[in-house]
């Protein structure tokens, strides 16, 4: 078995048809785990003993009939998903003895459906970042060139999937820690609608942006594990009660007649790689052999994504960061106070991005600040709101770059934090407006990295999402 | 918008941050750095815009104030998690400094 390239349906069809068993699979998998983890550094914890466990236990579904449609299949989670009795540690110090009592709600569903879990993924520390620099337990690497970053913040999530050290991978995207480093890695990766999945279990870094969704090598994967989580949870307010789609069914229809958005804000951004963008550009091609047409849309508020985001986030953030005290659990550190116990146990268990953001965030929402900053972001947040409003009025979808240049060096960008604060510029307006955006591979540079290509579409409309991705890779296989 | 090294005290304290004297000069920089990027949000004319709050369209979602017990393992796994303990009681120090 090639395992970079087992897809879910092929390793499905392998367990059924006994060309392997899921103790063999696991193995193989735990394997390529404990021989690569020193070099890519993709996983925080990783569960060998669970994992045969589940795998002989996957085994006897298989021998009488019982299999779920994920049974024996392995896959990792990010560790900022709480998973029931395995440490969970969000990539932060301040939760390094961590081990939550309970499975996050999309959690409980995947495994519901029999998949295997072999490890807990790295990322930037509870998910601050883009480039998964910013983790305690050290970078993680791109499996297409370990001197550049797998990007963030589900950095451990996209490079285990591209190595084959997992078959699907579940993580969350706050303004693009999904399809962001499924992009720098070259698999595919989701962003649900926000409130289409239950957030329940996921470590809360700004709770009006925060999804969770999965990343496979396809998007056939992708609705499959769709399907599973999506839907509403009473445990999660805020998710929606409406209708899940079959999106497996939905993403076999074709895409004759559909039309797609180019927004001519997102090829005009600083810094667009031009080999990204000619790549994107030549997929056109694709999607005009399978029956679509373009139109040409502006998005005027695109500019004002990120420093939208850069307000609101971090103050949503520096709230929910509140409860990492050292207090009722996790790491706490001495002090001659209480108040010297929170202030120290936050100083260490925190890294320096997470700390800057909390002081960002605390700030815009300081006495006399809070009109100026937080206010005024919120207004602008609708603006960008109606921007896509008005395109899904006479377009399906829209097409971009997910990012606007293929996965940096390490350490390139550490000096300038505006810099990596852009690395979002493409993704970020699509979580400020809370609709679902898909990433997929589109090519590789000259230099052999992956380049990504962003769908995006209407609020809850997921299907359509995956039904063009789904229709692309086919065209492209 | 610069921030002073006051600022960034007055900041870090209300944000329960011990900040060593290098993180405030840094933080001082940075913070306004981004301060001075934000401002470019005041070029969006939002006089009758409404803010958005949340994107679901959902309000007051609500359910019964009920307490819901949990089993004796769930809880001995939470009492685990204490970094401090009295038997079964979670151990702070003390909140007030008259006492």
């Amino acid at each position: 078995m090639n395992l970079k390239e087992l897809t879910i349906a092929k390793a499905a069809a392998g367990l059924r048809d006994k060309t392997f068993s899921a103790v063999e699979l696991t193995k193989a998998t735990l394997e390529h785990i404990n021989k690569r983890n020193s070099n890519i550094n993709a996983y925080i914890s990783i569960t060998d003993e669970s994992a045969l466990e589940e795998a002989k236990y996957a085994d006897s579904l298989l021998a009488s009939d019982n299999a779920h449609a994920l049974t024996g299949i392995p896959f990792g989670v990010k560790d900022a998903i709480c998973t029931k009795d395995i440490r969970s540690t969000g990539a932060g110090k301040i939760l390094d003895n961590y081990v939550p009592p309970f499975n996050a709600t999309v959690i409980e569903s995947i495994r519901n459906q029999g998949a295997v879990l072999v490890g807990k993924q790295n990322c930037d520390t509870f998910g601050h970042g883009a480039s998964n620099e910013n983790s305690m337990y050290g970078p993680v690497k791109n499996p297409h060139d370990e001197t550049k970053v797998a990007g963030g913040s589900s950095g451990g999530s996209a490079a285990a999937l591209a190595d084959g050290q997992c078959i699907f991978s579940i993580a969350e995207d706050t303004g693009g820690s999904i399809r962001y480093p499924a992009s720098l890695c070259g698999v595919s990766g989701l962003r649900p609608s926000y409130g289409r999945h239950s957030r329940y279990g996921i470590m809360p870094m700004a709770s009006s942006f925060d999804t969770v969704g999965a990343m496979a090598h396809t998007v056939e994967d992708l609705a499959l594990l769709e399907e599973i989580m999506a839907g509403h949870d009473p445990k999660d307010a805020t998710s929606v009660k409406a209708d899940v789609p079959t999106y497996t069914k939905e993403i076999q229809k074709n895409i004759k007649g559909l039309t797609i958005g180019i927004p001519k804000e997102y090829f005009e951004v600083d810094g667009l790689d031009p080999e990204v963008a000619a790549c994107i550009e030549a997929q056109r091609e694709v999607f005009t052999a399978l029956g679509c047409t373009f139109k040409e849309i502006s998005l005027p508020h695109t500019k004002y994504a990120v420093p939208t985001y850069y307000i609101l986030v971090p103050s949503e953030d520096s709230s929910n960061m509140g409860r990492l005290d050292g207090i009722r659990y996790g790491m706490p550190q001495a002090g001659d106070s209480l108040y010297d116990v929170y202030a120290n146990s936050r100083a260490n268990g925190f890294p320096e991005e997470v700390k800057r953001r909390i002081m960002m965030g605390t700030y815009a929402l300081s006495a006399g600040y809070y009109d100026a900053y937080y206010k005024k972001a919120q207004k602008v947040r609708t603006k960008i709101i109606q921007d896509f409003d008005e395109a899904f009025q006479s377009v399906d979808v829209l097409m971009t770059p997910t990012s606007p240049f293929p996965a940096f060096g390490i350490g390139e960008k550490n000096n300038d934090i505006l810099a990596m604060y852009l690395a979002d510029i493409l993704v970020s307006p699509g979580a400020v407006a809370g609709i679902p955006g898909l990433s997929v591979n589109a090519g590789f540079t000259k230099a052999g990295l992956p380049i990504g290509m962003q769908i995006m579409g209407p609020r809850l409309q997921e299907e359509v999402v995956l039904r063009v991705g789904h229709q692309y890779q086919i065209a492209t296989a | 918008m610069k921030l002073t090294i006051e600022d960034i005290d007055h900041i870090a304290t209300l944000a329960r941050l011990t900040l060593t004297e290098e993180e405030k000069s840094r933080y001082a920089e940075q913070l306004s750095a981004v301060l001075g990027y934000v401002d470019m949000l005041n070029e969006v004319h939002t006089d009758d815009v409404p803010e958005t709050c949340q994107v679901t369209g959902l309000e007051n979602i609500t359910r019964e104030d009920t307490v819901i017990d949990c089993d004796e393992e769930t809880k001995e796994k939470l009492r685990n998690q204490f970094p401090d303990n009295v038997g079964n009681l979670l151990k702070v120090k003390a909140v007030f400094d008259n006492a």
